[in-house]
């Protein structure tokens, strides 16, 4: 560990000393957020938050940085793997690089700005150094610091007042077979201003095997009465890493909408974080996992409540198969201000196989005392009396368990809005039950 | 077409049905009757295959086949119907998809072509009518908050659709009001035919009042305790079991 840790410092001083044109609070970003991540470490499972997902396999290897242009993906490529409509703006990104080539953003239209960091630096340095790492806090978070510490390409939306995008906005992060052995650090950076609404479907892709480490940060930032809905299609390779962390904060009376879906990785962790810091804000987080083999899939959302009336209602579901292990850590924050907070936690899981294993920690700290807060957890089997009831139909053995998971899905899968995107992600868990049943 | 011979069945150790003889030709409609606790939707349950019934003796041959050996599904495929006394939910799969996937299943067991969902639909507007349900509850999930007499409905329904040969309606009747009760039995009648056969599973002689039985034998203690009639269900209905139980 101790020698991947210097195999970082030493690609930092390497990247400080080639990245000449950065302005200075770029610079002192960088140098703060690599000497905390120097500094935190990788996490251990005696840290609390990542008591039942052990980040070894990540900490032992030493991921190099990606060689610039050696991404040899086609467009055709991304568009099968991710899960999204071929007419939407999209902006590719191939092991970490923006290809303009792969990309096409028109169709969002003039009002809304979409740049990469680079050329955003170069058109508004000032907006972007008000805004870059201003939510995504690293302090004690080493993924969020090892990122923000090699902060260089990615991707800053802004949605001026009263806009509402035309299309989702499609962020393709495509890793190929000249990933392996790489470390990735997409970031994100969506300002949304007051009474806008934007989709964003973000899809982490693979084209091959490899075994890399996608370590990805976003930020958003949601004004007064705006919406925003983030689509986060996780099917990295199978012997990929994915650490990803989003954070929100959401002003009076807006909206975020956040699913997960997470079938790849041979380990992965997804953090949804947003803060609800003006009154009658509402927070909606939701997601589905599909795991077999040895996967381990681990999501963990932090909803704070700051301001009043706000509400949160989070629905995470899992389907587990072979010896494959899921986490969920839900928390829930209510500041002593945050007077008529609703708040409803939900986490079903679904093991197919024996071996499959869950773990689930809901953790609610409330300090305000005129609050509503529920949490609910179950880890069940499919129901051998349903399983019957449809082969005493007809409808044979594997057709049945196959019919029982999606309906076990299917309860969280409407709850994604855009259709054409419900239809891909239900074909993909459906092949993927039925494979997995026939096996 | 069906034949039941010293049939013994355990619910894990216990022992239910404890030797049962029945045999069933096509056409007719033979009432099991039998006090709670008798084995009577453990007999419908074993017929249909279910899994928490261990069979321990005897025989069930059906269409000259040796039904033991066949899963349910494979039992379904080839004309065994069994209307649950509690139909399960299914939250997230809709009725039409439920239905559409039995009906194809048994089709292409007969080694016929499957239809599609509008060919499908339109069967389905002719078979909704003869149960009086509403076509909405069609896109409403499988018995998913359906109130008592949906879900007996529904089951009429699936078996409208799947015209089974050997159909077994376990206390299908429990739970109805008048109104419901009638629209079932008229439902069953209207799917009689000269090659299938029914077996109905009653506490009660109110439901064959509506479906007449051309047999009635009644089950207490795991074995059939006297066989007759139509008239033999309205002899229980007035004097009870215990007579029956104590002749026995």
């Amino acid at each position: 560990m101790q020698t991947s840790m210097q195999t970082y410092t030493d690609a930092f001083a390497a990247a400080s000393a080639s990245g000449g044109s950065a302005p200075a609070w770029l610079t002192g970003l960088r140098r703060r957020a690599h000497d905390e991540f120097v500094a935190t470490g990788f996490p251990t499972t005696r840290n609390e938050d990542w008591h039942f997902t052990s980040v070894t396999p990540i900490a032992e290897r030493t991921f190099k940085t990606p060689k610039v242009g050696t991404g040899a993906a086609s467009v055709t490529d991304a568009l099968a793997l991710a899960a999204g409509e071929s007419g939407w703006p999209r902006a590719v990104f191939v092991n970490g690089r923006f290809d303009s080539a792969l990309s096409a953003l028109g169709a969002l239209g003039k009002d809304i700005r979409v740049a990469t960091l680079p050329d955003a630096l170069t058109e508004g340095p000032d907006w972007v150094a008000n805004h870059l790492g201003s939510l995504a806090a690293f302090d004690k978070q080493a993924f969020t610091a090892f990122n923000t510490a090699f902060v260089n390409d990615g991707l800053v939306v802004r949605v001026p007042k009263n806009v509402k995008a035309p299309a989702p906005l499609h962020i393709i992060h495509v890793a190929d077979a000249s990933a392996a052995g790489c470390v990735i650090h997409p970031r994100l950076l969506v300002v949304v201003d007051a009474n806008a609404e934007l989709a964003i479907v973000e899809s982490f892709v693979s084209t091959g095997s490899a075994e890399y480490l996608t370590n990805a940060v976003a930020e958003v930032r949601i004004g007064e009465g705006a919406r925003v809905h983030h689509y986060k299609v996780q099917r990295e390779s199978a012997e990929a890493f994915h650490v990803g962390t989003l954070q929100a904060h959401q002003s009076r009376g807006s909206l975020f909408h956040s699913f997960s879906y997470a079938t790849g990785a041979a380990l992965s962790r997804t953090n949804i974080y947003t803060k609800l810091a003006g009154e009658g804000a509402e927070a909606r987080l939701n997601g589905l996992y599909l795991v077999d083999g040895t996967q381990h899939v681990d999501h963990q959302t932090f909803v704070e409540h700051i301001a009043p009336n706000c509400s949160s209602r989070e629905l995470y579901k899992g389907i587990l198969d072979g010896a494959s292990h899921g986490v969920f850590n839900g928390k829930v924050f209510v500041d002593p201000e945050a007077q008529k907070t609703d708040g409803k936690q939900t986490n079903h899981a679904l093991l197919l196989s024996p071996q499959a294993r869950v773990d689930t920690k809901p953790q609610l700290e409330i300090f305000a005392d005129d609050v509503k807060c529920t949490h609910g957890a179950t880890v069940g089997r499919l129901d051998a009396i349903a399983l019957f009831y449809m082969k005493s139909r007809g409808i044979g053995a594997d057709a049945a368990r196959a019919l029982l998971t999606y309906a076990f899905a299917a309860e969280v899968l409407e709850t994604v809005e855009i259709d054409s995107l419900k239809d891909a992600l239900e074909a993909i868990a459906f092949q993927r039950f039925t494979n997995q049943v026939q096996r | 077409m069906l034949s039941i011979s010293a049939l013994h069945a355990n619910a894990g150790d216990k022992p239910i049905l404890k030797g049962i003889s029945l045999t069933v030709n096509p056409g007719e409609v033979h009432a099991i009757m039998g006090p709670n606790g008798s084995g009577k939707s453990t007999l419908a349950q074993v017929i249909a295959g279910h899994p928490g019934y261990e069979v321990t003796g005897g025989s069930i041959t059906y269409m000259n086949q040796d039904l033991l050996e066949l899963d349910p599904e494979e039992r379904a495929q080839q004309g065994v119907f069994l209307a649950f006394q509690y139909p399960v939910e299914i939250p997230g799969v809709t009725n039409a998809y439920f239905l559409r996937s039995a009906y194809n299943e048994i089709r292409k067991a007969k080694g016929e072509e499957e239809v599609d969902p509008m060919e499908f639909l339109d069967l389905m507007e002719k078979k909704l009518k003869l149960v009086d349900m509403d076509p909405a509850m069609l896109h409403r999930s499988v018995n998913a908050g359906f109130s008592g007499g949906e879900k007996k409905r529904n089951e009429i329904l699936q078996m409208a659709v799947l015209e089974p040969k050997l159909a077994i309606l376990d206390e299908t009747d429990s739970g109805l009001d008048i109104d419901a009760l009638r629209i079932v039995a008229d439902g069953v009648n209207a799917l009689k035919r000269p090659d299938n056969a029914t077996i109905v599973v009653t506490h009660y002689q109110r439901l064959l009042n509506y479906i007449v039985p051309d047999f009635v034998h009644v089950l207490a203690g795991g074995k059939i305790v006297k066989s007759g009639g139509k008239e033999l269900a309205l002899e229980l209905e007035q004097r009870g079991y215990e007579w029956v139980m104590d002749a026995a």
